[in-house]
């Protein structure tokens, strides 16, 4: 069995704030294999995007990685000191942002931002980086790149933008990106180009992936295995046609049920009852049985391990759905 | 710019500013008054009849003449002459070139330092933030003359030492306005992307967020400068600034103040003139940076 390129262990991130300790994060493990591309989903502040910055070590003060590991391509990453860190950040580790109006420096021109990339990790000739920016912005479909590599960012649409910052993060051949919601502030045909070329890139490069997001929809088009995580934990884990088409956990039976095109024209759309409880102060028991419809005296007691599937699923609940039930 | 691939754009950019620059007539005349002092202080040993620091050329008999009188040397002191026969209009001159020397310079280093210390305090925050902007606070809460006045009371005399002055009482305006702006950019996400395509922090600082804050800064520089300029002709004014052998023209002001009462009014007036017409070109030339270079105000 090949090595896994990322593999995160109990990963607990908490942000000491005055309020008390918010655990944004409680215990994540999940792996995720060359060329795989793993999608993370789950409702705003459920953790996905602390977990991504976990892994990249950009987590700032209050917040702190507490306990558990990461480990790229088997070397262990969390302990590392911010020198050591910055040596992997951008090398084999890129990250691409939500906001592509805001990513890019809007004083800077592209090639500046793109050269500097390169030239943080390798000593080459100004000459040979812009030639490895240009090869790059070809590489995700931008028209005439030697000449778009010289225009400031407020020439660029949305989308070229996006472009633009994946191939920043590609710039180094990382072994794994994460995407924090790259395509939610596109529009839909823009989104689809991205995704189509993110699968064929990843594809070509064995670069594996964790996209992180909250459309179902775009984790069902491009994700290999999606993990959903909720209140900083994840309920459920698989494959994405075993999650999405008989998923066990009640959370994620909710997600889907919640997806508009699921329920019939007109009528009230479905929806989880509740919030999301406030991080400060989970239950003692699983974080989602105040909102679960199949709640039990035990979820109220503690909270539910992991368990394995023969599948290759992994479920947190005390009363999963059965295959038969979800129908 | 290393490279000479041509960027339209950017020129464009640089054209539109210059044209929103000069759609404001006041804000011309400024640039003109300025322009011409600044050429003037810089080629005053071609224009002035008389170098006031040659003792040989100063004449005794030329003392306090009114404006327009001969001098011994034969030409006319359009300005008249001050307490020891030097031609005020070449003293102006000269007195110029010191007074800018010291604003310009005191204001670059005290930019260089402020700019660096406030982009510290908002990058890393917490507890160096916490500690730079107190001093800052405390440092802004003392009037600056008075910080002036105790320094040089403590350094001594000299141009060196006035410019030490002035770059102490002038580097936390610089600090306090790039810390404010650092701080908004600090929160945007293009930071965050720097640090993860694994960029240091002072690569982040100086070429990433430095240059998004920049357009305060050259307001507050241009603002800063004619502060310089006028505290600097306060403390020789005071008789602490500069020696009479560097006559800034704060000491020519300060060396006429005493023949004011019998008369002789142009020895101060016309240093005096000087002085308020550069700071006033200063301060239109920042006035309309200001206009132009903030985004709200945009029509």
């Amino acid at each position: 069995m090949t090595q896994p390129v990322l593999e995160v262990e109990n990963l607990a991130t908490h942000f000491f704030t005055r309020d008390g300790v918010v655990k944004a994060v409680d215990g994540v493990s999940f792996k995720v294999g060359a060329g795989e591309v793993l999608g993370i989903v789950g409702e705003s502040g459920s953790g996905k995007s602390v977990t991504g910055f976990s892994i990249m070590g950009l987590i700032d003060p209050p917040g702190r990685v507490v306990s558990g590991s990461i480990r790229l391509a088997g070397e262990e990453i969390v302990a590392r000191d911010d020198e050591a860190m910055r040596k992997v950040r951008g090398k084999h580790l890129a990250m691409i942002f939500q906001d592509p109006m805001m990513t890019l420096n809007p004083v800077l021109r592209i090639d500046t931002q793109m050269i500097e990339a390169v030239l943080a990790h390798d000593k080459v000739s100004e000459q040979a980086a812009r030639e490895r920016c240009i090869e790059a912005l070809s590489m995700v479909g931008i028209p005439s790149p030697a000449e778009r590599l010289v225009a400031y960012p407020h020439q660029f649409s949305g989308g070229m933008r996006q472009r633009v910052a994946i191939a920043t993060a590609l710039l180094h051949r990382p072994k794994l990106i994460i995407a924090d919601e790259p395509t939610t502030a596109l529009d839909v045909t823009i989104q689809s180009q991205i995704l189509a070329e993110v699968q064929k890139l990843c594809a070509e490069t064995g670069t594996a992936m964790v996209w992180i997001t909250h459309d179902l929809s775009v984790v069902a088009g491009l994700a290999d295995r999606i993990a959903v995580m909720y209140a900083g934990r994840i309920v459920e884990e698989g494959n994405v046609s075993q999650v999405l088409d008989v998923p066990r956990h009640p959370y994620t039976r909710g997600l889907i049920g919640s997806v508009p095109s699921a329920n019939p024209l007109g009528a009230r759309l479905k929806q989880i009852p509740g919030s999301t409880p406030s991080l400060g102060r989970l239950p003692k028991g699983c974080s989602f049985e105040p909102r679960c419809a199949s709640a039990s005296e035990a979820c109220r007691a503690a909270k539910p391990d992991a368990t394995d599937y023969p599948d290759g699923s992994r479920v947190a609940c005390f009363n999963p759905y059965s295959l038969a039930r979800a129908s | 710019m290393s490279d000479v691939v041509a960027t339209p754009r950017a020129k464009g950019e640089f054209a539109r500013f210059v044209d929103r620059f000069l759609e404001d007539r006041v804000a011309v005349f400024g640039l003109g008054l300025i322009t011409l002092i600044v050429l003037l202080a810089v080629f005053a040993p071609l224009i002035a009849p008389q170098n006031p620091y040659d003792l040989a050329k100063v004449d005794i008999m030329d003392s306090r003449q009114p404006p327009g009188s001969k001098s011994m040397d034969g030409f006319t002191m359009w300005l008249g002459s001050d307490g020891v026969g030097r031609d005020l209009w070449s003293g102006i001159l000269y007195g110029l070139r010191i007074s800018l020397m010291v604003g310009l310079l005191s204001g670059l280093i005290a930019a260089t330092i402020g700019l660096c210390i406030g982009l510290i305090a908002a990058y890393f925050g917490g507890r160096i933030e916490n500690v730079i902007m107190r001093i800052v606070d405390l440092q802004l809460s003392l009037p600056s003359v008075l910080v002036a006045l105790i320094l040089v009371a403590l350094l001594g005399k000299g141009v060196d030492k006035i410019i030490i002055a002035l770059i102490v009482v002038q580097w936390a305006y610089y600090a306090r306005t790039v810390r404010g702006s650092a701080l908004v950019e600090r929160r945007k996400e293009y930071v965050e992307a720097a640090r993860s395509l694994g960029l240091s922090h002072t690569r982040t600082m100086l070429k990433h967020i430095l240059p998004n804050c920049l357009a305060p800064v050259i307001v507050i520089a241009t603002v800063q400068t004619a502060h310089a300029i006028s505290l600097e002709a306060t403390l020789s004014f005071l008789g602490v600034g500069l020696p009479q052998t560097e006559p800034s023209l704060g000491v020519l002001i300060s060396n006429g103040f005493q023949y004011m009462l019998s008369g002789k009014y142009w020895i101060s007036f016309f240093p005096g003139v000087a002085l308020l017409l550069t700071i006033v070109g200063i301060n239109l030339v920042g006035d309309r940076l200001r206009d132009v270079l903030n985004p709200r105000l945009e029509k």
